[in-house]
């Protein structure tokens, strides 16, 4: 089905209007609509002195989106470099072998037996609350091109959702629309969803979240990198067609912050710059790719995601070794009358572009067909060092393709300690009143269990399939989503993907190793080698010095955590401007963990499932209340600084969990994180409906915390495991071996109460029927959201 | 003995379906759907997913596939023929099976382990289960609810057609709780919960499942050594 070269898929427009570079050139003086495509003075003024004459209508167009703040990357680059800096240093002190880093589509990593597995996690934010279903849903499938590219099949993916308060008017349209979005999207392509996160909190009320994941698995031979070399090579553009859908996506909405509307809401006016997603195409589109790599005849792929045509053309070209020349009247449209600049704005999804010899071209065509993927072959790798686009045989764009793609505008911004964080950081939640007695504390943990943040995701994650392909062993509610990779072995990898943004707005730099430290741990605890990381790095306006520094922090703390733990950030992103008129997000930094294990197996869940086993609590609790879920369910309070910070405890808790997992020591572990010890508790009961007898005088004592500390601080590197009688000398000998703090607090039982119905009973505190717990858990997002 | 797996473009779980097969003793044989070729295969497997996208309605365009002509064909030759989810709408657009599938009452996508009864076990995929038997299997659909009119639901409860009926709670606004049925021959059966998904220790709710691809194997056995 590819289109016929000669007479193009379009009709024929009037050349007269179209902007030529020789027009350019002769006409300097004609006003350009540089401010509307978000470009300041200054930039333009830089295209003019890069082209050396006024940029024609397409490559102001071309210029506009890839120097937009979410392609450039002008305000982050100079703090990104640490993540860079920091890699020989997190390579140095763990066991990754890095097959390709940042820079490329996604980063790839070595997992053993010949096997790689790249992952990337990236933000549609803007989208998503301008046009939720769509924008979430095109977010998944922009993930996934990336993953495809690289030569990879993608196995999984993962979302981070964060949505403003769950008693606001505008919430359940976005909530609707994302989680839909997710879902018909992940769900019609065929790939599991095995984790991720729900939060709400007001902070995100006109900037929602929306953070996909992709993973995908390939051998190393199958590792491809875009790039346009070879002179002569043909480039063809193949998946759908064109259209006038996402056009200044990355620039007009992703790079500037919402205004507010009269009536308080804010974007919808940007709605025609959101693209639409059909995940059918994208799911033909894996398959051809995945045989167009397999017949060996592509030298590359490139896909189109942000910034469309402007974006793969810049990039294939820069990274070649010549130059590219593009017909553009070639492309196949969904809309005759759009102009050429229209054409290399558009983000219509479900389209990529290749690289492929003159010699395979054939070859190339046959597969596209059988699988109904209409290509187009639109021009070839040259010699000139310039990327040359015609329209019906005039030059509309003639420029050097790095100063589209890589060199663009690259700025310091000041940046400064907002001066109202000293107040926040003094007003401590461990000051906060606690209850006094066993039934104030048991009515917290009711009123905890059911609160928005802490409640059962069931109402999102079963909108979402997490048994296609096969292969998936773990999924949330677990620590973290468990796939195999080779069916043969069993090799297969473990991903979380963790933020607090309440956290980080206390202190960024913590509350980015915060993060990693939980996503870490979730890895650790299912019995995984934690590896690598990607990120996406969500904060307020760049132009804004508070969120500004708030951003340089948390580059800096997790930079300096990935080195602590081993694990480099292997690729991720950036988005700013998540402010509506002058309020920001809380600076929300999400980072995923990739671990792996050599036998899924081998992994340890987090629910207990048989009776009779010995509880331990491992690591150390102190009296750390404030960011918790505690503070912010009792007392509505954010204040005070994040619990502290221990990565070699982090290191040292996955380590035994790892040994305990390789020697079957443990039945089921579960991370202590938000809601504390208490959450954690309820949650291993409530997986598999066993329940458990738990006494806290000896952690109480040992930590020298109260019953509030005890059951609901937030301190890091903690887990619950359920061990076998059997194995718990081996258990505490390995934990005594390795120095890991532990403390026995209690023993599984199914049948303690009344009937033989399991109960949690937590000395001090009470007895829990675990069907009224399970009610409490279940009933919050049904009820909010139908 | 050799079970195909059609692949439609769309189709999700087709790899899924192979590997039931596999488990089950059977070799599994991939039918692309431009293909009218069945590669002379004992039984065929209509498998999961979202056949060209199931734009117009849930498997309406897969009924028209070239691959669609030569398994109807085979069906009315006596050849089992086993629809999951998509593969069960798919047989209903084709009047292979009655009824139709309707978008779930709630108005969801809804993914999770299914609790089911096994209403008869004189089908040629489900010989293997003990009558009445309560299975777990994972149920994954949006457009999931079987409706017919009345003389067709009583007919197909009195000769014995309802297959599968859901257990612990409707998911999806079923007409009498039927999850599958089967044509009159018992040899065409279709089910909306997926039991490839339940067929291997570690990668789903149970084990459960595998039983409806032994069940076929076990029937062509018996009929190669009778």
């Amino acid at each position: 089905m590819s289109v016929d070269s000669t007479t193009g898929s379009t009709p024929a427009v009037g050349t007269s209007r179209v902007d030529t570079v020789t027009a350019a050139a002769a006409t300097p003086e004609v006003e350009q609509p540089w401010a509307d495509l978000g470009l300041r003075a200054e930039e333009y003024d830089r295209i003019r002195d890069i082209l050396g004459r006024r940029p024609t209508s397409a490559e102001l167009a071309m210029y506009s989106v890839m120097w937009s703040e979410h392609c450039s990357y002008k305000s982050s680059k100079v703090h990104l470099r640490r993540f860079g800096d920091a890699t020989p240093a997190a390579l140095a002190n763990g066991s990754t072998t890095m097959l390709a880093g940042i820079g490329e589509n996604a980063g790839v990593v070595d997992i053993g037996d010949g096997w790689a597995v790249t992952f990337k996690a990236e933000s549609h934010n803007h989208p998503s609350y301008v046009e939720p279903y769509q924008g979430a849903a095109t977010g998944v499938g922009g993930i996934i091109r990336d993953i495809i590219a690289m030569g990879a099949r993608p196995v999984a993916v993962m979302d981070s959702l964060r949505f403003g308060a769950v008693d606001h008017p505008d919430t359940g349209r976005v909530v609707h629309g994302v989680v839909a979005g997710v879902g018909g999207y992940g769900n019609c392509i065929g790939l599991p969803n095995i984790g991720g996160e729900v939060y709400f909190d007001p902070s995100y009320q006109g900037n929602p979240l929306v953070n996909a994941l992709c993973v995908g698995a390939l051998r190393h031979e199958d590792l491809h990198l875009a790039n346009a070399t070879g002179l002569g090579n043909v480039i063809v553009l193949f998946g759908a067609r064109t259209g006038g859908d996402g056009i200044g996506g990355v620039s007009v909405l992703a790079s500037e912050t919402f205004d507010v509307n009269a009536d308080g809401t804010a974007g919808p006016s940007k709605r025609p710059a959101v693209q639409v997603g059909d995940p059918f195409r994208e799911k033909l589109l894996i398959e051809c790719c995945l045989e167009l790599f397999h017949a060996g005849v592509v030298e590359g792929i490139q896909d189109l995601g942000g910034a469309g045509l402007s974006c793969a053309t810049s990039e294939l070209a820069s990274a070649g070794d010549g130059g590219m020349r593009v017909a553009l009247e070639k492309v196949p449209l969904r809309d005759p009358s759009l102009r050429p600049e229209e054409i290399l704005m558009s983000e219509s999804q479900e389209r990529m572009m290749a690289v492929v010899r003159p010699d395979r071209l054939e070859e190339f065509l046959a597969i596209t067909d059988r699988w109904e993927v209409e290509s187009a072959v639109l021009g070839e790798v040259t010699d000139t060092g310039r990327l040359e686009i015609t329209w019906h045989g005039e030059t509309v764009v003639d420029v050097p393709p790095r100063t589209v793609a890589h060199e663009g505008p690259v700025y310091e911004r000041p940046y400064a300690r907002p001066d109202w964080l000293d107040a926040r950081q003094a007003d401590r939640a461990e000051d906060l009143p606690r209850a006094q007695d066993g039934a104030g504390l048991r009515g917290q943990l009711l009123q905890m269990l059911a609160s928005p943040n802490l409640c059962s995701r069931a109402w999102v994650t079963d909108q979402y399939d997490r048994y296609v392909l096969g292969n998936t062993a773990m999924a949330t509610p677990d620590d973290a989503g468990i796939v195999r990779i080779d069916e043969r072995t069993g090799r297969g990898v473990a991903l979380a993907l963790d933020g607090n943004g309440r956290f980080a707005a206390l202190d960024p730099y913590l509350g980015a190793q915060l993060a990693l430290s939980e996503a870490y741990r979730n890895v650790g605890v299912s019995g995984a080698v934690p590896i690598a990381v990607t990120d996406c790095l969500n904060a307020g306006s760049p132009e804004e010095p508070g969120a500004m520094w708030q951003f340089a922090e948390v580059v800096r703390g997790l930079a300096d955590a990935t080195v602590e733990l081993g694990t480099p950030v292997t690729g991720g992103n950036v988005s700013f401007y998540n402010s509506t008129g002058d309020t920001a997000i809380h600076p929300t930094p999400v980072v995923g963990v990739l671990g792996v294990l050599d036998d899924v197996d081998r992994r340890i869940p987090s629910g207990w499932s048989a009776a009779g086993q010995a509880l331990y609590l491992l690591g150390t609790t102190r009296d750390e209340l404030s960011g918790s879920a505690w503070a912010e369910v009792v007392h509505d309070h954010l204040g005070g600084l994040p619990p502290r910070v221990d990565l070699d405890a982090e290191r040292l808790l996955a380590a035994v969990m790892l040994a305990a997992s390789r020697d079957g020591l443990v039945d089921a572990a579960h991370d202590v994180s938000d809601g504390g010890l208490a959450q954690a508790l309820v949650e291993g009961c409530l997986r598999h409906g066993v329940g458990a007898r738990v006494w806290l005088e000896g952690l109480c004592q040992r930590d020298g915390v109260d019953l509030t500390a005890a059951l609901f601080a937030e301190s890091v590197a903690r887990a619950v495991v359920a061990v076998p009688r059997s194995e718990e000398i081996r258990f505490t000998d390995v934990a005594t071996a390795r120095g890991l703090t532990h403390v026995r607090i209690g023993v599984t039982d199914d049948a303690g109460g009344p009937g033989g119905r399991p109960e949690l009973e937590i000395t001090d505190v009470g007895t829990f029927d675990l069907a009224d717990l399970r009610t409490a858990h279940e009933a919050t997002l049904p009820r909010i959201f139908g | 003995m050799r079970v195909g797996v059609v692949t439609f473009p769309g189709s999700l779980d087709d790899g899924d379906a192979a590997r039931a097969v596999r488990l089950a003793g059977a070799e599994p044989v991939r039918l692309w759907h431009a293909d009218t070729d069945l590669h002379g295969v004992d039984a065929v497997v209509l498998p999961g997913g979202f056949s060209y996208g199931d734009y117009l309605r849930a498997g309406a365009i897969a009924r028209f596939a070239p691959v669609m002509t030569s398994v109807v064909e085979a069906a009315r030759g006596g050849t089992p023929v086993l629809g999951i989810c998509n593969g069960f709408q798919v047989l209903c657009e084709s009047h292979l099976l009655p009824g139709a599938l309707v978008r779930n009452d709630h108005q969801k996508f809804l993914c999770r382990d299914q609790r089911l009864r096994v209403e008869s076990t004189t089908t040629a995929w489900t010989s293997g289960f003990e009558p009445g038997a309560e299975v777990v299997v994972p149920l994954k659909n949006g457009e999931g609810g079987f409706v017919a009119d009345e003389a067709t639901l009583d007919m197909l409860e009195g000769e014995g057609r309802v297959v599968f009926r859901y257990l612990g709670g409707n998911p999806n606004g079923s007409r009498r709780d039927i999850a599958g049925i089967s044509d009159a021959t018992g040899r065409v059966v279709g089910l909306m919960p997926h039991p490839e998904h339940a067929v291997e220790r570690g990668y789903g709710p149970t084990t459960d499942g595998l039983t409806i691809f032994t069940s076929v194997v076990a029937g062509a056995l018996a009929g190669v050594l009778a």
